[in-house]
């Protein structure tokens, strides 16, 4: 077998067992994405806390989890733990261990979007007399998901490849169900292009995604004024609609 | 008008305090300081307004002049020293923080308008939000101030296609939405091109002509001569001066007063 087969990886392509694949690494994207966030705005919130308890919790936190590799962790929950009597099912281990991780990074975007937004917004808040939570809710925290946005689809990109070191702990995504079929079939380059192409698939429709993100939620910026304008009556709607 | 009503009601409820409601002053400073680590900004300054009166505050920068004004709406917190606002006293209290905020609107020197919300939401956010005004409702009153300050038809444009002049001029309209009693500018104009100050300077003007309570820090010395009741002149955190305009710019008392008017006035 000296040669490259491309019929052969354009059927591992339309393999249902690697879509099957496709399909969790994609859930656990979405889910470590989400978790993260969640966590990491928590994390983010104590960081920024003024009690030097809780922002030193958060310090230590992002300070470990950033500073060990997603390997390792993944590898101490799934066979380590057990150890210690703690017992997690495959897929709950690599969410697990993909949350923590991400959310010391999401942890470290969040806090560097709102101490970008200008103590000024929040001055012009106090003095308008809005609450603190109409504060946070309408004017610091657009203003800052809008800073996030880039580091935010950087971190991503990155957490989707990163889904595929959960293979380790035999979690059947896409990288695992290759070495499945690779070691069944022996056609090594044959399935890497297939799970190659799925890969680029993923992070090139993220970009995308990110793009239109961006472009939504960067409409008031004074470089784009004249599409703004022609685009009122659409902000006039939404507005409408919110109340 | 019956959020103006409204309004006036809760004045008077946070006030009942003070008995005699014609004679509480609009603020009232006592002895109060205000330091930064080492810096002091304020440094035992006492001050009373009226009910109506217009203050110019000037003097030369780091003099504690926009401190002063910033203590007022508790943007920035004293450290000693006794502020009432209409009665109601600044003491850390989140009920009588509010109720002053309630009363006093503010425009920066930067603007500080929302850039992610058009004009029309600028202005609508605080009625709507924290005083529980219905949208059409709000939207009646900011245009009614948008109308005010002359730019009803950039309502539905984001603040950064706006000129500086005519971003202060929404941020003028955003503040008296929530129909402030007193009126606090810092140094509106001083972030503005040159051909823009007249604008703003002119919509002050208008307003000042309504009774509304004004504090202003301002080099506009153009504007003070003609708008002002009062002049207080500020240096190093201390009140060095106060006297009405034309006494102020013809017979300055203080030699630090007489070198800072000679060098802006050219």
């Amino acid at each position: 077998m000296s040669h490259f087969s491309p019929t052969a990886a354009v059927n591992y392509f339309f393999n249902y067992f690697l879509m099957k694949g496709v399909l969790v690494t994609i859930g656990l994207t979405v889910a470590a994405v989400v978790g993260g966030l969640i966590l990491g705005m928590g994390i983010a919130l104590l960081r920024m806390s003024s009690n030097p308890v809780l922002s030193g919790a958060a310090r230590l936190y992002i300070w470990f989890f950033r500073g060990t590799p997603l390997l390792i962790q993944l590898v101490v929950i799934y066979s380590g733990l057990p150890q210690l009597g703690i017992k997690f099912s495959v897929i709950t281990c690599a969410l697990v261990g993909l949350i923590l991780n991400e959310a010391a990074y999401l942890a470290e975007i969040v806090r560097s979007g709102f101490m970008a937004v200008s103590a000024g917004q929040r001055e012009a808040a106090w003095a308008l007399s809005l609450s603190p939570w109409v504060t946070f809710r309408r004017v610091t925290l657009p203003q800052a998901f809008r800073l996030m946005i880039p580091p935010l689809g950087n971190s991503i990109n990155s957490l989707l490849k990163a889904t595929s070191l959960a293979s380790v702990i035999s979690v059947e995504e896409l990288m695992r169900r290759s070495d499945m079929l690779m070691q069944e079939h022996f056609q090594i380059l044959e399935v890497y292009a297939a799970a190659t192409a799925y890969y680029l698939i993923l992070t090139s429709v993220w970009d995308a995604i990110q793009r239109r993100l961006e472009k939504h939620f960067g409409r008031s910026s004074a470089a784009k004024s004249r599409r703004v304008v022609a685009r009122a009556p659409v902000v006039q709607a939404s507005v409408e609609a919110r109340a | 008008m019956s959020e103006m009503s409204m309004n006036t009601a809760g004045g008077v409820e946070g006030a009942t305090a003070q008995p005699q409601l014609r004679e509480v002053p609009a603020v009232r400073m006592e002895a109060v300081y205000k330091h930064y680590g080492d810096f002091t900004a304020l440094n035992e300054v006492d001050l009373k307004v009226a009910k109506g009166e217009k203050i110019v505050v000037c003097g030369p920068s780091g003099s504690g002049k926009s401190t002063l004004i910033r203590c007022i709406n508790h943007i920035e917190k004293h450290d000693e020293g006794l502020i009432y606002v209409n009665g109601i006293e600044l003491d850390n209290q989140r009920k009588n923080i509010d109720a002053v905020r309630r009363d006093t609107g503010m425009v920066f020197q930067s603007f500080n308008l929302f850039p992610h919300m058009t004009v029309l939401e600028n202005c609508t956010l605080a009625p709507m939000t924290a005083n529980g005004m219905s949208e059409a409702e709000a939207k009646d009153l900011a245009m009614h101030f948008l109308t005010k300050v002359r730019i009803p038809d950039q309502a539905e444009k984001f603040p950064g296609q706006l000129s500086g002049g005519q971003q202060q001029r929404v941020a003028i309209a955003r503040a008296l939405c929530m129909r402030p009693k007193i009126m606090l500018f810092d140094e509106p104009t001083s972030a503005l091109d040159p051909e823009m100050v007249k604008e703003v300077l002119e919509t002050m003007k208008k307003l000042a002509e309504e009774g509304i309570t004004m504090l202003c820090v301002t080099h506009e010395m153009g504007f003070a001569r003609e708008v002002a009741d009062r002049i207080v002149f500020m240096n190093e955190g201390k009140v060095v001066e106060q006297a009405a305009p034309q006494e102020f710019f013809s017979n300055p008392k203080s030699e630090r007063a007489r070198t800072f008017l000679d060098q802006i006035i050219h």
